[in-house]
């Protein structure tokens, strides 16, 4: 009897063999969706952790430290209504400050979350050759650290807004579901960039040219009536851009007598949804793809 | 089980080792091929580089590396395994490949659990405190917030980064290089890992804390995982490790017992 026990079961078996008996699995190899979802799930202390020490680092270097989230957009906008507002003098626009602020503001999310985005991989090299944990945790808290920064320049907005003249009413309310909608939308995309900038630095270089074209076609410095000036299937590519619909929605909610582009309030709602669903959904497939190449080479 | 009642109690010891021996890495002959960039060595004018894109190929300066050629080995659970071997000779690129960080071209390399790499460099955030580095190196290895909670000064301790003052409250990129190893061991040590691979990383620490790494590599062994250790410190390997792998050019020279293995490498090295 202890004869047959000392005998190794694993004798003559083949290295492949071997590991599928004991259940051994390839290394490095990329879990389901569902799985994977599940673990970025447990994760997400570390995505909130990771979010608010991102945020803490950002400043601080600065001497004015945090104060920088307030001061950044409001420095901002006072740039551009500098040359916008009193150099151009756009007076078609009734409460100027307030609508390009607003753009400006809802803009800005999208942009530094995409252009942090970018570089949440390649940026990282050494925690993620380091420690094993979902790689999706890094572009997403990008997208918190800048949703945080986001809410420190919404007061700011508030302010401006309130000052300028502006009712508080209920529409306001809008506001809440329309960045949240917006936060989805940055979120796919900057799980998009995060892998696209993983593989190939030049992507760095262009994105601040590609940031620049969608701001200006998004109606953030000028009034979007100027948009109808263009030949029609134009003006319909402009109308569905996600960024302009967002801005819209703002605009919406906060002020009285803005000029949209969308007349339609259903439409804005549906195509906003429907571009945090198809960015949400699509952002996130396309970076789990990629998982197990993130940080080789 | 049940058979081995009447056994005499040293070879009941042998059959349960012998019954235990689960694997947990298991390489299938190998092949690692990766491409370096070999840096600017002509053809890096933007003319050059627009033609490249043109014409669709790889720019010069990036050459293959067939950095390991059919390396077949099994590691099993409890066993603290060195690598060693001259410069180049393929054991960091092994150790990537087990931690699922570079892919094998040829072979496979099948894992228990998801191995660690804890290399020199692994850098955590340089510009917060040594204290939110540990809270976010654990988070980060799957630890709950409240075990993390827990663990938080034990780590920092184990470190030794306080030794000279309170050190843990500021940022990682004033800390020296042995001082940031040492934290980042001490974060990696702090978890459970299936397989733990260890590249060079002891070798940075001063004396006292390579004693208490070494101790604590026993002790991560002892819970069942395995170990795998490179250095050129054959002194450390000696110390923590009954088996060694000796990797010369890519391919397995030798593999067994530390001691023997040990004296084979150091008569060739001297003997070149």
């Amino acid at each position: 009897m202890a004869t047959t026990a000392l005998v190794d079961p694993d004798t003559g078996l083949t290295q492949a063999q071997l590991a599928a008996r004991h259940g051994l699995r390839v290394a490095g190899e990329r879990p389901s969706l569902v799985e994977y979802s599940r673990r970025l799930w447990a994760y997400r202390h570390f995505i909130a952790a990771y979010a608010n020490a991102k945020l803490v680092a950002s400043y601080s270097n600065a001497k004015l430290g945090q104060l920088w989230q307030v001061l950044t957009p409001l420095t901002n906008a006072a740039v551009y209504y500098l040359i916008f507002g009193v150099v151009l003098a756009q007076n078609n626009i009734p409460n100027f400050i307030a609508y390009l602020t607003t753009g400006l503001f809802i803009f800005n999310f999208t942009q530094s979350a995409v252009l942090a985005g970018t570089q949440s991989i390649s940026s990282n090299l050494g925690l993620i050759r380091a420690l094993h944990f979902p790689r999706a945790s890094l572009p997403l808290s990008t997208t918190i650290t800048q949703f945080q920064q986001l809410l420190a320049s919404m007061v700011v907005l508030i302010g401006i807004v309130l000052v300028t003249g502006e009712p508080l009413t209920w529409e306001w309310l809008l506001l809440v579901p329309a960045l949240f909608l917006q936060a989805v939308f940055n979120a796919g995309v900057v799980l998009l960039v995060a892998r696209l900038g993983s593989k190939s630095s030049d992507l760095k270089q262009v994105m601040p040219f590609i940031m620049r074209t969608w701001m200006y076609g998004s109606g953030v410095l000028y009034s979007v009536s100027l948009f109808e000036r263009l030949p029609g299937w134009a003006t319909t590519v402009v109308q569905y851009n996600p960024l302009l619909v967002y801005i819209e929605l703002a605009r919406y909610s906060l002020l009285e007598e803005a000029p949209l582009l969308n007349e339609s309030l259903t439409q804005l709602w549906l195509v906003g949804a429907g571009w945090a669903l198809v960015a949400g959904i699509g952002g996130f497939i396309y970076f789990w793809r990629g998982e197990q190449e993130y940080g080789r080479g | 089980m049940v058979e081995h009642f009447g056994a005499p109690v040293e070879a009941s010891a042998t059959m349960t080792r012998t019954q235990e021996r689960i694997p947990t890495v298991v390489v299938d002959d190998a092949h690692i091929i990766y491409r370096v960039h070999q840096g600017a060595s002509g053809g890096t004018t933007p003319v050059a580089a627009l033609r490249r894109l043109v014409k669709r190929t790889h720019a010069p300066n990036v050459r293959e590396v067939h950095a390991v050629k059919g390396v077949s080995f099994t590691a099993y659970r409890g066993e603290a395994i060195g690598l060693i071997g001259s410069n180049g000779s393929g054991k960091s690129t092994i150790l990537r490949a087990i931690a699922g960080l570079l892919p094998v071209n040829r072979g496979a390399i099948h894992t228990q659990g998801q191995p660690s790499l804890l290399g020199v460099n692994a850098a955590l955030l340089n510009d917060l405190s040594g204290e939110r580095n540990v809270v976010l190196g654990c988070l980060a290895m799957g630890m709950h917030p409240d075990d993390v909670a827990k663990q938080a000064a034990g780590i920092i301790d184990f470190s030794g980064i306080n030794e000279r003052g309170d050190f843990a409250s500021l940022p990682m990129r004033t800390y020296s290089s042995g001082m940031a190893a040492r934290l980042r061991f001490s974060i990696a040590a702090a978890k459970k890992h299936d397989v733990l691979l260890i590249d060079e990383a002891l070798a940075t620490g001063d004396k006292g804390f390579r004693k208490r790494s070494e101790q604590r590599v026993r002790e991560l062994r002892e819970g069942a995982g395995t170990v795998f250790l490179v250095s050129h410190q054959l002194s450390s390997v000696r110390d923590t490790c009954e088996r060694t792998i000796w990797l010369e050019s890519g391919v397995i020279r030798m593999d067994g017992p530390t001691d023997e293995v040990i004296r084979a490498y150091e008569a060739y090295a001297n003997s070149k």
